[in-house]
């Protein structure tokens, strides 16, 4: 039986960039073992709902809650143990340039843990034979492909096994063909580890084929306006704003 | 072939302007204006509607459409109204299209003059939270360092090695040719000067001297500061528009201690040999100067330097090299950490930072040179 307590609380949240607010009371919670969808148009504030989230923003207001711990108001040292349980793919994978895809892999596994050189060695071609670049450890960033780049960043995101994963737009620049692929690696991973999803996307196709649960933020007016199953969203809401973006503009 | 695009202005009726377009109606042609239209709209003042007959013309493209929307801005909520009905068929559909999203209100830019008080308001509370950022920013590489004593910073010793080959081995040979260079200038300078008094061995002295003790260690700072000072902004800026530095931040690696420190290590320890090597360098520019123009032998020009040249100068040309080296190494780091997210961004943090570098050691050599003047050696 699934675990559904919760695991992320979002409480009255606003985020702003200096006096410009982009988000203003966001109510939501993220369940344990879900895998979430942050969704809206472009330019909502998606990937700034994130970049709170993981510790890179000040909210102007509110709180996020790990557990029952209020995440922004802790001291630095809380924050960065919360922080260290989460992994985060970038948008174009940010992975280290100047180090193969292996050292980018074992960088957090040689700071955290005190594994010798050979069972990081192992860790490392195992998490990247997860996201199925067996083979390409000796490999720079900028010597793979976009897709792969986005897959070996996961793969640096599951390092240390954290109880929760961050995804920024996994299929924006994909082609239809990997950014399904990258979909069912999200899933599969959620399946069998059991890891927390947080996955902000626009992409439709990836937004029914894995969600479980959902926000979505309304660009015209600088808040949520909905959270649940995207499914039951799309058969249920009355939102006209929300019904758009799920039908993809078709008129009902 | 049809000429270019051409205007006739016709009136079939008191309150219609019919426009007859002919000829080819593309962009960068030598087109009629919509000044022309305008002109005669004003003119007779009983004009209620105006259509298009374009029958005649044979191409368009955006030059057609740019002079269309010139007119519908031009007549947009006065009593005049287009009757687009006589334009070709794929003009008017581009025309619709352009109106379907009306002007978002308060998107536009607002470009209002900025008053001279405003604007030396600005610059003046700019200039102290930068002056706050940079205090900021050597507490935490100060905080960083205590770290790195305590055994605590985690950095990889790999990045620390590659980062002294590259700032200081590869810097070997442009630090050769430019102090070479300046101790042959000053030993130039210095012999016109001292052969008036018939002293030309203490050219010796002048260049021993002044190399030894500080234009070894200004020079190397500044050739450091454009060649490595505005790599590193530009490494870290780079890092930053791709959010490797987000990356490291969300895996609680501090990049002070990853990215800034074995940068600054790097930089401070290599700064002292390189600065070492250019005073040989110099004091053999100054040599040659010596032995070939003012007939001074090697040996006389070799115990001269060594009897010139104390101790106590050279412990003062590596303590400034020292400071140099951090004094670059920060001011790179600094810039590329506070670097946007463009590729314009970067370019401006390599140039900051080497603009950076080179006043602090500018200022750092005043300091100093007070400093052991005021102590006396």
């Amino acid at each position: 039986m699934e675990d559904k307590s919760p695991h992320i609380i979002i409480n009255d949240l606003t985020m702003a960039y200096g006096d410009f607010v982009v988000m203003h009371d966001l109510n939501f919670t993220i369940n344990r073992g879900d895998i979430f969808i942050v969704m809206g148009g472009s330019g909502c504030g998606k990937s700034t709902m994130m970049t709170i989230m993981i510790g890179l923003k000040t909210p102007a207001k509110g709180q996020v809650f790990y557990g029952d711990v209020d995440f922004w108001g802790s001291d630095h040292d809380t924050r960065d143990r919360i922080i260290r349980n989460a992994g985060v793919m970038y948008q174009g994978g940010a992975l280290w340039s100047s180090m193969t895809l292996a050292e980018n892999v074992a960088l957090p596994l040689e700071q955290y843990t005190g594994l010798g050189a050979g069972e990081i060695r192992d860790v490392v071609e195992l998490k990247l034979a997860l996201v199925g670049l067996a083979g390409f450890e000796e490999f720079y960033p900028s010597e793979i492909s976009g897709g792969m780049q986005k897959r070996a960043g996961i793969a640096r995101a599951m390092a240390l096994d954290p109880e929760v994963l961050f995804f920024d737009e996994p299929s924006a620049g994909l082609d239809p063909v990997s950014a399904r692929r990258l979909d069912d690696l999200i899933l599969q991973l959620s399946e069998s580890l059991g890891t927390t999803m947080v996955v902000v996307t626009h992409e439709l196709a990836s937004i029914f084929a894995i969600g479980n649960n959902s926000v979505f933020l309304d660009a015209s007016i600088r808040t949520m306006t909905a959270t649940g199953n995207p499914k039951n969203l799309l058969a249920e809401t009355k939102d006209p704003t929300l019904r758009l973006f799920l039908t993809r503009g078709e008129k009902s | 072939m049809a000429g270019p695009g051409e205007l006739l202005l016709r009136q079939p009726s008191e309150d219609t302007l019919t426009l007859v377009l002919s000829g080819r109606w593309n962009l960068g042609e030598a087109l009629p204006s919509a000044e022309e239209v305008r002109q005669k709209v004003e003119s007779a003042p009983q004009l209620r509607q105006i259509a298009f007959d374009t029958e005649k013309l044979s191409d368009w493209d955006t030059g057609l459409l740019t002079f269309l929307t010139r007119l519908r801005k031009l007549y947009a909520g006065s009593q005049i109204r287009l009757d687009s009905s006589g334009l070709p068929e794929g003009a008017r559909q581009l025309l619709a299209l352009a109106a379907a999203v009306p002007e978002e209100k308060g998107a536009r830019k607002a470009e209002g003059k900025v008053s001279f008080l405003t604007l030396l308001g600005n610059e003046t509370v700019g200039f102290f939270q930068s002056g706050g950022e940079l205090l900021e920013f050597v507490g935490d590489a100060t905080v960083a360092f205590w770290d790195l004593l305590r055994g605590k910073a985690s950095y990889r010793r790999s990045d620390l090695w590659l980062i002294m080959e590259a700032c200081g081995g590869q810097a070997l040979p442009i630090v050769s040719l430019i102090s070479f260079l300046v101790g042959l200038i000053l030993a130039f300078v210095g012999a016109i000067q001292l052969e008036m008094f018939g002293a030309e061995i203490y050219v010796a002295d002048l260049v021993g001297i002044a190399m030894v003790r500080l234009m070894a260690a200004i020079m190397t700072g500044i050739v450091m500061a454009g060649r490595t000072g505005g790599a590193f902004a530009a490494q870290l800026g780079t890092m930053q528009v791709n959010q490797e530095i987000d990356a490291l931040k969300t895996l609680g690696i501090s990049p002070m201690q990853f990215l800034v420190l074995p940068r600054m290590l790097a930089l401070a320890l290599m700064m002292p040999l390189l600065s070492l090597y250019a005073n040989i360098m110099g004091i053999l520019g100054g040599l040659v100067v010596a032995v070939s123009i003012l007939d001074i032998s090697f040996i006389e020009y070799y115990n001269e330097t060594v009897k010139a040249v104390g101790m106590w100068n050279l412990w003062i040309g590596l303590f400034s090299s020292a400071v140099f080296g951090v004094i670059v190494a920060l001011s790179g780091c600094m810039r590329g950490m506070q670097c946007g997210r463009s590729a314009s961004a970067v370019g401006e943090a390599a140039t900051s930072a080497v603009v950076t570098a080179i006043v602090g050691i500018i200022v750092a050599t005043a300091i100093i040179t007070l400093a052991t003047n005021v102590l006396g050696i």
